[in-house]
Order: C-alpha cells, then structure tokens, then sequence
C-alpha cells in the first residue's frame, strides 16, 4: 500500500517536471521517433560546471558512493586488476581542424560546459592495499600517452587504446608502474579524430580486442571520404594486431563490454545530432559480427537520414535495428556488466555512464543508470543508480564517463567534469537486507 | 544676365564605404557558385567555402549597411533611403542564410540554393545604387 502511495507521488512528481512538452517514451526496443525538424538555430543548452562542496552524488538506499580520487586530469574510463588496483586513463584527444564558421562557435559554446583541466595523456595507479574501500596510494602508472581511452587486461599485459593507435605494457602483478615505454600493436585511425574516443574490451576466448572507432562528423558534413575506417568496431588479433571491421554503421560506439556467460559483444552508441530533442536515442545493443547499422544512411533500421548524400538504398535496407534505446542525447560513454555482488536489486543487467546532453531541453543524462536484463537481454526500464551530478538550477557538478564494476561488489565511476573517481557499494546494512 | 543652369553633382562614395560595399556581390555570388558546385557534386569543400564567403559577405556589407544608415540619416534623400532598405533586407537574407549553412551536410538544401541566389541578386542592386550614388553636391 505504502509502495503505491509513494508510487503515485513519483509519478506526479515526474509529471510536474515534464512541463509542457513530454519527452516521448523512448526507452526499451521499441522508442518512439518523432518526426526530424531543426530550426535555424541549433537548440544548444550547456550545463555549466559547479563545485560539489560537501554534497555526493545520490545512489539507491543502501548504497554508498565515495570519492577515491580527486584532482585526476580528465579521468575517462577505468580497469580493475587481477590485485584489485585500478587504472584510470586521463586524456583529452580531437582537435578536428575549424571547417566552418560554425565550428568555431559552436566548439566555444561546448567549451564551456568541459573542464578546464587539461588532459593528463597518463594512467593513474590507485591501490587500497588493505581493502577497507580508501585508496590509499595513487601513483602514475604511465606518461606520455596520446589521449587514452580504452583500458584491457590480457595475458599479463595491459592494452590501452590512445586515440591513435593500441599500445601493449607488460605487467606483472603488483606493480605500480610501466617498466617502459608501450609497445605498439597496431595503429588505429586517427585523422581528423572528430570522435576521438577510443574504447575497447577482450573477446571471451582472450584472442582479440574490440575497440570502438567513432565517425568523423555528426552526419558526414566532412565529407564521405573522411568516413573512411569510421563509425565502426575493429576486431584486432592481441598477439599480431591484424585487424579487420567486425560491425559498422555504428556512429561512436563508446564503450564496449563482453557479456558474462555468452561472450557476446555489447557497445553503448552516441547517435546522431542536429535532427530535434528527441532524435536519435542513443543506443545500447549486443553487436553481430559483419552487422551494419545504419550510420550515417539512416538510424534505428530504416529511417532515412537525408542529410547523408549520396544515399545508399541498400545498406539502408540492410541496417540493423538497435536492441535497445537508452533516450536521446544522453551520450552513453560507460558500459559493464553487472555482477551478483553488486546486490540482488542490481545482478543481473549493465550499468551505464551518461556523460549528459549539451543539445537538448530540459538537459538529459547527467547520471549512471542500470539497464535491467532477463534471459541475457535487457528487459525494463534504466533504473537510476548515480545521480545528482546536475544541479537543480541546471549547472553540471560532474559528468560520468566510464563505469567498471570491481570483482569485489563496487562500481568504480569516472567523472571527467569534477575530475574524481567515484565508488559505489553495497553499504552492509542492504547487502544484509538483501539476501 | 546669362542663366547658368547646371545637373546637381552626384557625388561618389567614400572610398572606404566604397571598398566595404566592394565584398557583398562578388561574395554572396561566389557563395551561389559554391552551393551549385556542392549541389552538382556532393563534394562538401563547395558548401564550407559558401559559409565562409557568406560570413565574408556579411562582414563588409554589414558595415557598408551601418554606414548606409548613417548618411541616410545626415542626408535623407530617397536614394539613400532605398540604399539603406536593399542593404537591410540583402543582410537580413544572407544571415537568414550563413545559418542555413551552419546545418549539416545536405540539410543545407535546397533552401541554401535560394537564399544564395536572393542575396547575390540584392548585393548586385545594392552595389548599383550605391554606387551610382546616394548623395548630391553643390548646384554651380
């Protein structure tokens, strides 16, 4: 009875938010996709940044959410070791060249909704040696990168994708710092570098890496040709870098992840701009090997996106439709799969880092949620898990980014804005209710 | 008594209103030009040296329209009137139109293609009126 009470109240609470526009349902397999319009002027809203002060982040009833690094130089995506230490990759990449009068405004209004921390091109070290949750060591595992992003562990070595090219550290457990300068296993493209993110995760048989490779544009106003090994998943041999498009059509495919059980491929993707508030969901889906899936002909199956010339009749018909919609321009750039000790409410689905739109009102994203699946597929509505990051009057106290969920029951969070790595667990008092 | 009887002088303008002036037509017309080769091809370089032609455009017939205003305002004859009003609307069309332009890739059609052709046809009026003068001298 209590539960429907509070219910109702959630509801007219969410109701008196919407104002007068509904945003339409657009979570789950099936969202609705308003018709494309666009005005002369593009609908910017930047989040400007706020300080956190002594607030935290809001996460569900018995968990906890610590800050167990600070003062970080743009921490973008994470990994836990085999030891348990983790590794944040700090950077800031792109640079595509002003194209346009446009570009130049529009990159100083985008501007102000960053950091102005610069990025570190480094991998920060964190250890809790005792396992009391407080990391108490912090060192520079790596310098000198060029913007990394993706982070793998593999046969004893770890792999990070930089925005141009995959290096390889040797590691033995324990230690805290590279014995040496990376060795290249392959170069990745990297001119123009619109969408500069480089994400990656290991196959389940641990022969090769998936590393995500965004387009060059919002919708090719670079040209077709700058498309060229673009919006699209490379599947790379780890041993001898060879490499070959697993999936493409994909526009920034920002973050990977292997599910548990199955090993098939997920990727959270950023779709495209410029076409309303309400198009087009950024996605998360299971990815098939030599699937195309639409960009920049057409997105979620066969809607046409005419702004892309020539058009090509054929890969439209042969786009494949996304598993599931995450909303509009909530920029998914954090995806990992659950794990049972992460509480019975939160086991079986993924979490996701929404880094937060710049291009919509009311803004969306701003938070970390937990995409509930059944029978190895998502099923229901993203439930919140981290949020809090905007302010009530609109400013941006931090904005998540990767999200990576420690063997041990916590998720380590990235946030790019306040320059902190976040922890979140099952505080003793749930993970006692809940069994 | 002989009457000396003499046209009113129409004085020429000055030469930096004449250079300001000078950036519209060939301008906006090298934008049309710009937007036809991209419509024509496909190839997006064309539509990029359109908005920055436009922007060019705008630049030197802005301050050209701000100086329009100002000697219609010293002057008031009809000649400056109409000069001023082609400039208003021929900005008015190429702001209208560096922000069509600013849409990407072929959003940009076909309305690009009209406003470029309009602004083009306005900067040429305009440079004919101004430059057959706005103001007259002394009657000898």
């Amino acid at each position: 009875m209590m539960r429907r009470f509070l219910l109702l109240a959630a509801c007219a609470a969410l109701l008196a938010g919407c104002g007068e526009e509904p945003a339409p349902l657009q979570y789950g397999a099936d969202p609705d996709l308003p018709d494309q319009q666009r005005g002369l002027l593009p609908d910017m809203r930047i989040a400007l940044p706020a300080a956190w002060g002594d607030d935290l982040p809001t996460v569900p009833q018995g968990y906890t959410i610590t800050p167990i690094a600070t003062g970080l130089a743009v921490p973008r995506q994470t990994l836990v070791l085999p030891n348990g230490d983790i590794l944040v990759a700090e950077g800031s990449g792109g640079g595509a060249p002003t194209l346009r009068p446009k570009d130049l405004i529009a990159n100083y209004i985008k501007g102000l909704g960053k950091t102005d921390v610069g990025g570190g091109n480094r991998l920060t070290l964190l250890r809790d040696a005792d396992g009391d949750g407080t990391y108490e060591m912090r060192g520079i595992f790596a310098d000198g990168l060029n913007a990394p992003y993706g982070l793998a562990f593999l046969d004893g070595s770890i792999y990070v994708a930089n925005q141009d090219a995959l290096v390889r550290f040797a590691y033995s457990e324990g230690q805290t710092e590279a014995s040496g300068p990376p060795e290249k296993v392959t170069d990745l493209p990297s001119a123009i570098n619109h969408h500069w993110t480089k994400a990656m995760t290991v196959s389940a048989d641990g022969r090769f890496l998936f590393v995500g490779i965004g387009s060059n544009s919002n919708i090719t106003e670079r040209g077709m040709d700058a498309e060229v090994d673009r919006a699209m998943i490379w599947q790379i041999d780890a041993r001898t870098g060879a490499h070959k498009p697993y999936a493409t059509g994909l526009r920034n495919p920002t973050a990977l992840a292997i599910q548990p059980g199955t090993g098939q491929l997920f990727a959270v993707v950023n779709e495209r701009d410029e076409i309303g508030p309400n198009l087009v969901p950024d996605y998360l889906t299971s990815v098939r090997e030599g699937g195309f899936y639409g960009w920049p002909y057409s997105y979620w199956g066969q809607n046409v996106d005419s702004r892309a010339q020539p058009q090509d009749a054929a890969k439209v018909t042969s786009a494949i439709r996304p598993d599931y919609s995450l909303g509009s321009h909530v920029a998914a750039l954090g995806l990992a799969f659950s794990r049972p000790e992460m509480g019975s409410e939160f086991a079986d689905g993924v979490f996701i880092g929404e880094h937060g739109s710049w291009n919509r009102t009311p803004p969306v994203g701003y938070k970390v949620v937990f995409v509930p699946f059944a029978d190895g597929r998502p099923a229901g509505d993203p439930v919140d898990f981290a949020t809090g990051f905007l302010t009530g009057d609109g400013k941006a106290r931090g904005r998540p980014v990767g999200v990576t969920v420690d063997p041990r029951g916590a998720l380590i969070v990235a946030d790019d804005m306040a320059n902190t790595v976040w922890r979140i667990t099952a505080s003793g008092a749930a993970s006692a209710a809940s069994q | 008594m002989v009457a000396v009887y003499a046209p009113p002088t129409v004085l020429p303008l000055h030469p930096v209103h004449a250079i300001l002036l000078a950036f519209p037509f060939p301008l906006f017309l090298g934008a049309l030009a710009g937007d036809l080769a991209y419509w024509g091809t496909f190839q997006i370089q064309w539509a990029n040296f359109s908005s920055w032609l436009i922007a060019g455009g705008l630049l030197g017939g802005g301050v050209a329209m701000i100086w329009a205003l100002i000697e219609l305002l010293r002057f008031r004859t009809s000649r400056a009137l109409v000069y001023f009003a082609v400039l208003l609307v021929m900005w008015g069309t190429g702001l209208v139109n560096v922000l069509v332009h600013a849409r990407d890739a072929w959003a940009i059609m076909p309305a690009s293609l009209y406003l470029s052709s309009v602004a083009a046809l306005l900067a040429l009026v305009a440079a004919w009126v101004g430059y057959s003068g706005i103001r007259y001298g002394e009657t000898v």
